[in-house]
């Protein structure tokens, strides 16, 4: 029974919500994994683009509850995203037309190339700053539990319970579908292939007749879309707050080089592997210990590793162990030069 | 004239000196033309020249009587060109069949039937047709690396140094496979640095030195010539 107790609280404090957090980390880093491929360059405005998207879907999301329409107990951001989808797709078509396509024909540096992506990642931040303002935004309605803590308890007769959050099951869920369709495209589609023989041999590809041009253009529409999944996905399951999205560049940037750049199967595992740490590494074991140690036992400190306020530098350690031990990641992929 | 015929091939990489000056390199279908020298003697560029990837300051390149000088490589593809670069050849993260299926992208028509025929010359490409080409062996790549540009079921089939890197036995096998498909009526132009073995599966030989032509003729003939074995077959 202390057992259970003790596997009930973990799954509550660290698995269920590392798990939510490891999707929203996923997505993030297919987005940048996918750019790195196809235009060889870590895009430092991914975060921004993440925010961008999820403030598009937001404003949607704010009107429709306006005009009271609802898709109770599914919260209204859903029937939104399409939108914020759209509205993201444009910016990145955008940026690229006015900014990292002349950057592109020229076979520019890579280093080049991501300090012009940290230029737009400033001009980015300060638009939607500017729309939305800097300030925390709630956005989230629908039924908040599947069950709570307390239907778990009286259901399992424990002392602790588990509560599982309504945006938690739909992050799993649409990362879920999100993915599938992504590797779908990517293996069975014919511009799934050509974007994979890009990202493989630039030039044995241009010489088999793949377009270059619609290859990036269709690169960023799905980068668009991951972002703007992923940003959303975790507004409702957090907050939304432009801040955020500067400092979730790191977890990103982490989980995209431990998988191994360019490869969309390493960016999901490094997405999982960084929220586990993260969570793992900043959660109290008190209490956890207390249930398996003797009866009437408690440990004297809170058995916490790391405060959650210095939880990006689990992310940060993570990476530059990585880059030290092994830079091709876990499915080996390319090293920035 | 020939079906394909360079003539006064000169020029360089961008704005650097002429790497080939006058190369004047003809095939016709069914026959197989080899370029041989010494290294540097710009046997590979010739190549290139004759694909497109190198801008000519001087000379021609006409495919089936037509003027394609100016042609980009890509449109050279569709217009029946088919080149093997001679390193990174083959997309190494994709299957073997994925690698013929990006070699047949330009085409809008059912191209199983090529697909059937590369199959049948190369039997060991479709035991593997579901591993990613970058686990074969060298001379298996080789093959994968024919087979993509054999997709375009192209009236030119240009090969850059085929046997870079293989063993003696795959060498063989490789040239045995390409004398079949120039039997099958498609123009082989191959820059080879394997010059005896090359020369003796070629209808027409070209020596090469320093960029320009030192001795063009048969295949045979240049086995037999006195100073093209001394001078660069080894004695």
């Amino acid at each position: 029974m202390e057992l259970l107790n003790a596997l009930a609280l973990l799954a509550n404090f660290v698995i269920v919500p590392a798990i939510a957090y490891g999707a929203q980390l996923a997505l993030g880093a297919l987005g940048v994994t996918l750019i790195f491929g196809i235009l060889r360059f870590a895009n430092f405005a991914h975060g921004e683009l993440m925010s961008w998207g999820t403030m598009s879907t937001i404003l949607v999301t704010w009107w429709l509850q306006d005009q009271g329409v609802s898709i109770a107990p599914f919260p209204t951001a859903l029937l939104a995203l399409p939108v914020g989808i759209a509205s993201a797709v444009a910016i990145a078509l955008l940026t690229d037309r006015a900014v990292f396509r002349f950057y592109h024909r020229r076979h520019a540096n890579p280093i080049v190339f991501a300090i012009v992506s940290v230029g737009v990642m400033f001009v980015l931040a300060g638009l939607i700053r500017i729309v939305i303002g800097p300030a925390d935004q709630f956005f989230a309605d629908g039924a908040r539990f599947i069950f709570t803590v307390r239907d778990f308890r009286e259901v399992t007769g424990l002392d602790e319970g588990i509560a599982l959050r309504q945006t938690q099951v739909i992050t799993v869920v649409v990362a879920l579908v999100v993915v599938a369709a992504l590797f779908w495209f990517l293996q069975r589609t014919r511009a799934g292939k050509a974007m994979r023989a890009y990202s493989d041999d630039e030039d044995l590809a241009l010489l088999s007749g793949v377009d270059p041009d619609r290859v990036v253009m269709i690169a960023w529409i799905i980068t668009a879309v991951l972002a703007t999944v992923a940003g959303t996905l975790y507004g409702l399951d957090k907050t939304y707050k432009p801040f955020i999205f500067l400092q979730i560049l790191l977890p990103i940037f982490a989980a995209t080089i431990l998988g191994g750049i360019g490869q969309p199967v390493g960016a999901i595992l490094g997405g999982f592997v960084v929220a586990f740490s993260e969570v793992m590494v900043t959660y109290a074991y008190k209490k956890f210990l207390a249930y398996l140690g003797p009866a009437d036992w408690a440990p004297d400190s809170l058995v916490q590793l790391l405060s959650t306020d210095y939880k990006f530098a689990v992310s940060f350690i993570i990476l530059v162990a990585v880059l030290l031990i092994r830079p091709t990641g876990i499915i080996r992929g390319k090293v920035i030069a | 004239m020939s079906f394909l015929t360079a003539s006064g091939m000169t020029g360089g990489y961008g704005g650097g000196p002429d790497i080939i000056t006058g190369c004047d390199i003809a095939v016709d279908r069914g026959e197989i033309a080899v370029v041989v020298g010494p290294n540097g003697a710009g046997k590979s560029t010739a190549m290139k020249a004759i694909f497109g990837m190198l801008e000519l300051r001087a000379g021609t390149v006409t495919l089936d009587g037509r003027d394609i000088t100016r042609m980009a490589p890509q449109e050279r593809v569709r217009n029946g060109m088919g080149f093997v670069p001679q390193n990174r050849n083959v997309f190494v993260s994709m299957t073997v069949e994925e690698n013929l299926e990006m070699g047949a992208f330009i085409r809008d028509d059912d191209y199983r039937e090529t697909m059937e025929l590369v199959y049948r010359l190369f039997p060991v490409l479709r035991e593997k047709r579901n591993q990613p080409a970058g686990e074969l062996s060298g001379g298996q790549r080789q093959q994968v690396a024919v087979g993509r540009a054999l997709m375009t079921a192209p009236q030119l089939l240009m090969l850059d140094e085929p046997t870079a890197g293989v063993s003696p036995i795959v060498m063989d096998e490789l040239f045995d496979k390409i004398v079949e498909i120039a039997r099958t009526g498609i123009a082989i132009l191959m820059v080879e640095q394997n010059a005896r073995q090359a020369l003796e599966i070629a209808d027409r030989g070209y020596v090469l030195v320093q960029g320009g032509n030192r001795f063009t003729d048969t295949g045979e003939a240049l086995l037999a010539n006195a100073e093209v074995r001394r001078s660069f077959l080894g004695g």
